[in-house]
């Protein structure tokens, strides 16, 4: 169990990896209009969320985050997926949101630790609608 | 799918109640799958944090939902949004952004929500009592009705707030349920001051070390004064919810499921001990500063929303005094609030004194500051957090005292001897 990918919204999705230090809140994290990274606290501030494969272990702070995320699949912006080492609800529930308005599911995943610390950034790549994720 | 529903939550889903009311409980079973819920429960009221204008998603969403004539359940609040409408000429940003913000409070309205346009909905008249399962958004009023008030949310954001308050009902799971509320590790506070622990100043500082150190786990702190203030809580909360995911934190002797450590982690110990003394402290404070630039452009004090005692303060600091004419001074607080601060007398002084208060918003959501160019001070450890990301600008942390000092002077002015600086 503990083992098995825990799928919060499926989806497929494949890109290159971007494997974050730190905790991101997406909202006053990422700028949803450009896809960059404006935490200036954040180890990665200005590098781009957008199309990538985002690894972190979860979610921080505001309960905007689930707007930013809805805005950035929108808007296409957003990474193609996020996983992420436990549950975070306000990442999940931005993209349910999307998935219910405009059709567009973007994955969400919790990894175990081991498989987890196995990606880094650069890597490409696919996530699978039953969580699997494989290198391309 | 693994949630237990009743015959009423079926009802929903099967369109019973109108398609929008469908569409939120969807939403809601959703999530409590993905929480691994094993039903849903009953909610008292909401608060909700999708009111704020992030682009055309969240339009379409409230659109999508007030459009099938959705209405809130449960007696639901608004957060903060966009616009300060009491004093629409404050706002700065472009206009068509402002036309999208003012539709989508509207949307809100419609659905039946109370426009009381705060994050610190805990202010007002009617608040949760302790025990009561609630949905609330904006994570420092989370963080306080969970850890000061004893009331249980989980930690919510946009769009899940509204779809709990149509539905009435939220995943059995998380912070809902009292073994998920035991402490996960201790913060020992040691060596500390008896003035450092008498100042305002310690709690938004010890709480952005303490989101940091707890993450998204339950924090115990332990050596604070018996019975602390509720400004101060909330300062601590609104710290620890921005350096963190912290949604509940127990403060020994003060906070209502905190008697003491062990009833804090209800009977178990603390597997994680963090010692912090006044070093610790020290270098919190110093993160939240982005520069030393002794330059003041503007003070911004009220985030979360000052309370009527916070106001009551400022003008005791001041004593008469005005702020220097090249420094903009804010004050965020609700517009019920400020309606109290009227009729105490309290707002025509302060104006004349250079005081500008934003109701509504928040100065670090939306165009607001007059200038960017000069640095910022602020007593809001979460204010310090954001405005530099936000707004590009550079902050400088202090005391309410520091802050109102500057603000006279017209230039950063610190006093750093109780933190047992050189």
């Amino acid at each position: 169990m503990a083992d098995r990918p825990r799928v919060l919204v499926a989806g497929t999705a494949a890109g290159e990896v971007l494997r974050l230090d730190e905790p991101l809140s997406f909202w006053g994290g990422v700028d949803p209009v450009t896809g960059r990274i404006t935490d200036l606290r954040h180890p990665q501030v200005g590098q781009s969320v957008t199309g990538r494969i985002l690894v972190m272990p979860f979610g921080r702070g505001s309960s905007g985050g689930s707007s930013v995320i809805a805005e950035g699949i929108r808007a296409g912006t957003a990474p193609s997926a996020i996983l992420l080492l436990e549950p975070d609800e306000i990442v999940t529930v931005g993209a349910i949101v999307a998935d219910e308005l405009y059709g567009e599911s973007m994955p969400v995943v919790v990894l175990a630790e081991d498989r987890h610390s196995l990606l880094r950034t650069g890597q490409q790549v696919t996530v699978a609608p039953d969580g699997s994720v494989v290198g391309t | 799918m693994s949630v237990r529903l009743t015959d009423g939550d079926r009802a929903y889903l099967a369109g019973d109640h109108g398609p929008s009311a469908q569409s939120a409980m969807r939403v809601v079973v959703r999530l409590a799958d993905t929480m691994e819920a094993e039903g849903l429960l009953d909610i008292t009221g909401a608060h909700i944090d999708s009111c704020l204008y992030h682009g055309p998603a969240v339009l379409d969403f409230a659109d999508w939902l007030a459009d099938g004539g959705a209405r809130v359940a449960v007696p639901t609040t608004l957060n903060v949004s966009s616009l300060d409408l009491l004093h629409p000429d404050l706002y700065r940003g472009d206009p068509d952004w402002a036309v999208q913000a003012r539709r989508l409070m509207e949307r809100y309205e419609e659905m039946g929500c109370q426009p009381t346009w705060t994050c610190a909905p805990y202010q007002l008249d009617v608040r949760p009592s302790f025990g009561e399962q609630i949905a609330w958004a904006e994570s420092n009023a989370i963080v306080f009705a969970n850890s000061v008030l004893g009331a249980r949310t989980h930690r919510y954001g946009d769009f899940i707030d509204i779809c709990a308050a149509i539905c009435g009902r939220a995943p059995a799971a998380g912070l809902h349920l009292e073994g998920n509320r035991r402490g996960t590790l201790l913060v020992r506070l040691e060596g500390l001051g008896d003035d450092l622990l008498d100042r305002d100043v310690l709690y938004p500082v010890l709480g952005h070390l303490v989101g940091q150190t707890a993450g998204h786990g339950v924090p115990v702190i332990d050596g604070l004064p018996p019975s602390v203030g509720e400004d101060r809580l909330k300062a601590l909360g609104a710290a620890a919810a921005s350096a963190g995911s912290v949604g509940l934190f127990h403060a020994v002797g003060s906070t209502p499921e905190a008697p003491t450590v062990e009833a804090a982690f209800q009977g178990v110990e603390p597997e994680v001990v963090v010692v912090v003394g006044t070093a610790e402290l020290r270098a919190a404070r110093d993160a939240l500063s982005t520069t030393g630039d002794s330059r003041l452009g503007t003070v911004s004090l009220g985030t979360p929303h000052y309370s009527v005692a916070e106001i009551s303060r400022l003008v005791e600091l001041l004593d008469g005094r005005s702020v220097h004419p090249d420094v903009s001074f804010y004050v965020s607080t609700g517009r019920d609030v400020l309606a109290e601060v009227g009729l105490r007398g309290w707002e025509e002084p302060l104006r004349s004194a250079g005081v500008t208060f934003v109701t509504d918003t928040c100065t670090y959501i939306t165009p607001i500051l007059a200038e960017t160019s000069r640095p910022a001070m602020t007593d809001s450890g979460k204010w310090a957090y954001y405005a530099p990301g936000n707004l590009g600008v550079e902050v400088v942390f202090g005391s309410v005292e520091d802050c109102v000092a500057s603000a006279v002077a017209g230039e950063v002015v610190r006093d750093d001897g109780i933190w047992g600086d050189g």
